[in-house]
């Protein structure tokens, strides 16, 4: 029997009952749909926060000094010292972050003010939306110059433009040179509120003034580890060995351990969603058992007129399958739809992973021989004289 | 004449241990090419098992059956499914038509397991409902259609795929007088044509129409006689 023609039968019976047809393919949709929608806005939050954290800059390696008793931050010498020894480190900024009050004409507000050098801006991909960044003589002369934050500078100029204006820290006054553009809320927390000073006044400023944070951009993506190691051993020796003075961090790391959350994120939601899918699946196992006891005596006919074991097992097989598949089929195109909506509706960020696309649809595939297996397989087994003599 | 059908003490029992209800004993009997046979015999009487079994959708439970000359029970499901395709026309008194296809699409039937492809299926299919005189009616579904109307296009599909053997298990049963010698003449014609018909009625009127009449009580074969010839 050609395979055109179980086609034709299983679309034929599918057609008559569209109703209870719609109904066994609605738990398959329903199924299909919530993986795609739900792996999708998984997949669009994973990306959106590995987005995130590249934006931080390429090849960027993070080091937190914590220290141990007084010894519990770099001087900018050590941090020269440390940078200009690593052959791997193309550029370094040091952090030094103290929380000061910032005036200007009498408008104050408590801002992190933070001493660092030359590189930063480049390092921490900084844009500079007005005036400029530091130089290396601005670092190295100690000149009293500031780079604000969009934050800062709505908060504490409101419509004046700060270039060339003064604001006072402490005792000491700042020219403001540059302000940057809106970077938006980190991990860090908000990167718009700071005001940047070269770390050799502020090591001045703050008294206590140790570096407490460094930024290195590798050479290359593949000299990180070796530049990682290099600062590691460095440090050690500065730290007399104790590994719990600093911490390394770098891009990779922060990228692998998102990326671990937000798959088993997406495992756990897919499986959530299978469950369903699963429950599609006895629907339709339901459903076609429903459909072959009403059909005993049909099959009875057909196999007195020559229908093999294997001819029936396949009318009913592909009967369930086409039920599964095509509920496949709009479960996706649902599940799309359901994605699409709270995109525009919440702003959630989505991303179509095709790999999940093609996963959730052989899955709907598979429930349908799965559950198509047993029904069929029971009217393929009837006895013909008994399935004729049912009414 | 080579014989189409034989059957050797063929008995069917129903059911199990002490239940057990024999319905079928000791048949033996042999059918040759183009004979037309009447089996007849009161409600109970075990014609209806005897029809299945000759039309391979029941098994006896003892003896053999030699189905043009090939002992049945060493046949698998698939050898089994193409004799009852392309070697036996079934026709039943219930008609067994499906519901939901219309006439043209269950004489087609037969021909779809046979492998026939669609435009020749059809062809084919229109060309048997005119001959049981139903050209107007391929597309009409088995309920838009009367008793006898429905019977002719079981026959229709009975010669689908143009089997030497037909099997009819009281055809004219639930049939009107007119209706029932209506199929009687096709059925007539059709052995007049060579084929080989086995007829099953309670109907003396009917199976004096065949040309060999066969008895069957409780289960035996009681007269075994030719008519004409």
């Amino acid at each position: 029997m050609p395979f055109s023609a179980y086609i034709k039968m299983a679309l034929r019976s599918i057609t008559r009952k569209k109703m209870r047809s719609f109904l066994t393919m609605l738990g398959v949709i329903i199924g299909v749909a919530s993986v795609i929608t739900l792996v999708s806005i998984t997949q669009g939050t994973a990306s959106q926060i590995e987005e995130n954290i590249k934006s931080l800059g390429a090849n960027l390696i993070a080091v937190n000094i914590t220290g141990r008793g007084p010894a519990n931050s770099l001087t900018y010498e050590e941090f020269q010292e440390l940078s200009s020894k690593n052959p791997f480190i193309d550029n370094a900024a040091p952090v030094s972050t103290a929380r000061l009050k910032a005036v200007y004409r009498g408008e104050s507000m408590d801002v992190n003010i933070t001493g660092t050098n030359e590189a930063y801006a480049a390092i921490r991909n900084l844009i500079i939306a007005r005036g400029r960044f530091f130089t290396t003589d601005d670092v190295r002369l100690r000149r009293s110059v500031a780079v604000i934050g969009s934050t800062a500078a709505e908060e504490l100029f409101g419509s004046t433009n700060p270039l060339g204006q003064e604001i006072r820290v402490k005792n000491r006054i700042f020219e403001v040179i540059g302000v940057l553009a809106p970077k938006g809320n980190t991990i860090g927390g908000s990167e718009d509120e700071i005001i940047l000073i070269p770390i050799t006044v502020a090591c001045t400023l703050t008294g206590r003034s140790g570096i407490n944070q460094i930024y290195m951009q590798a050479g290359s993506p593949e000299v990180v580890q070796p530049a990682i190691d290099h600062l590691t051993s460095e440090l050690l020796k500065k730290f007399r060995g104790d590994e719990d003075s600093f911490r390394i961090f770098d891009q990779t790391q922060v990228l692998e351990t998102v990326q671990q959350t937000t798959g088993a994120m997406s495992a756990m939601l897919g499986g959530i969603a299978a469950i369903s899918l699963l429950v599609g699946g006895i629907g339709i196992m339901n459903i076609m058992l429903v459909s072959i006891t009403e059909r005993t005596k049909e099959i009875g006919i057909r196999k007195a007129l020559g229908a093999t074991k294997q001819d029936i097992l396949l009318q009913f097989l592909i009967e369930s399958i086409i039920l599964s598949g095509s509920g496949g089929v709009f479960g996706v195109l649902s599940g799309f739809a359901a994605a699409y909506a709270l995109k525009s509706a919440l702003g959630i960020s989505v991303k179509f992973a095709p790999p999940f696309v093609i996963l959730a649809f052989s899955f709907s595939l598979l429930v349908g021989v799965f559950f198509g297996l047993y029904p069929a397989s029971r009217a393929a087994g009837l006895n013909p004289v008994e399935a004729l003599r049912y009414e | 004449m080579a014989t189409v059908i034989e059957l050797i003490g063929v008995s069917k029992v129903y059911g199990k241990g002490k239940n057990q209800v024999p319905v079928l004993d000791d048949i033996n009997l042999k059918v040759d090419e183009g004979e037309f046979v009447a089996v007849l015999g009161p409600s109970g009487s075990g014609k209806t098992t005897l029809m299945n079994i000759l039309g391979l959708i029941d098994t006896p439970t003892s003896g053999s059956y030699i189905f043009e000359g090939k002992p049945v029970s060493e046949l698998k499901d698939r050898e089994l499914a193409k004799i009852r395709n392309r070697k036996i026309g079934f026709v039943f008194q219930s008609f067994n038509l499906i519901p939901d296809l219309d006439a043209l699409e269950n004489v087609e039937l037969p021909l779809i397991y046979a492998g026939v492809k669609p435009a020749e299926r059809q062809t084919r299919a229109a060309e048997l409902l005119d001959l049981v005189g139903l050209s107007d009616r391929t597309r009409h579904r088995p309920s838009e259609m009367s008793g006898g109307q429905q019977q002719r296009v079981a026959i229709a599909r009975a010669l689908a795929a143009d089997p030497p053997l037909i099997l009819a298990d009281e055809p004219t049963g639930n049939l009107d007088s007119r209706s029932g010698a209506e199929v009687m003449n096709i059925l007539e014609s059709l052995n007049g044509s060579g084929k080989t018909v086995i007829l099953i009625t309670h109907d003396r009127e009917i199976a004096a129409r065949a040309k060999r009449k066969i008895e069957i009580r409780d289960g035996k074969i009681v007269r075994d006689e030719r008519v004409k010839d």
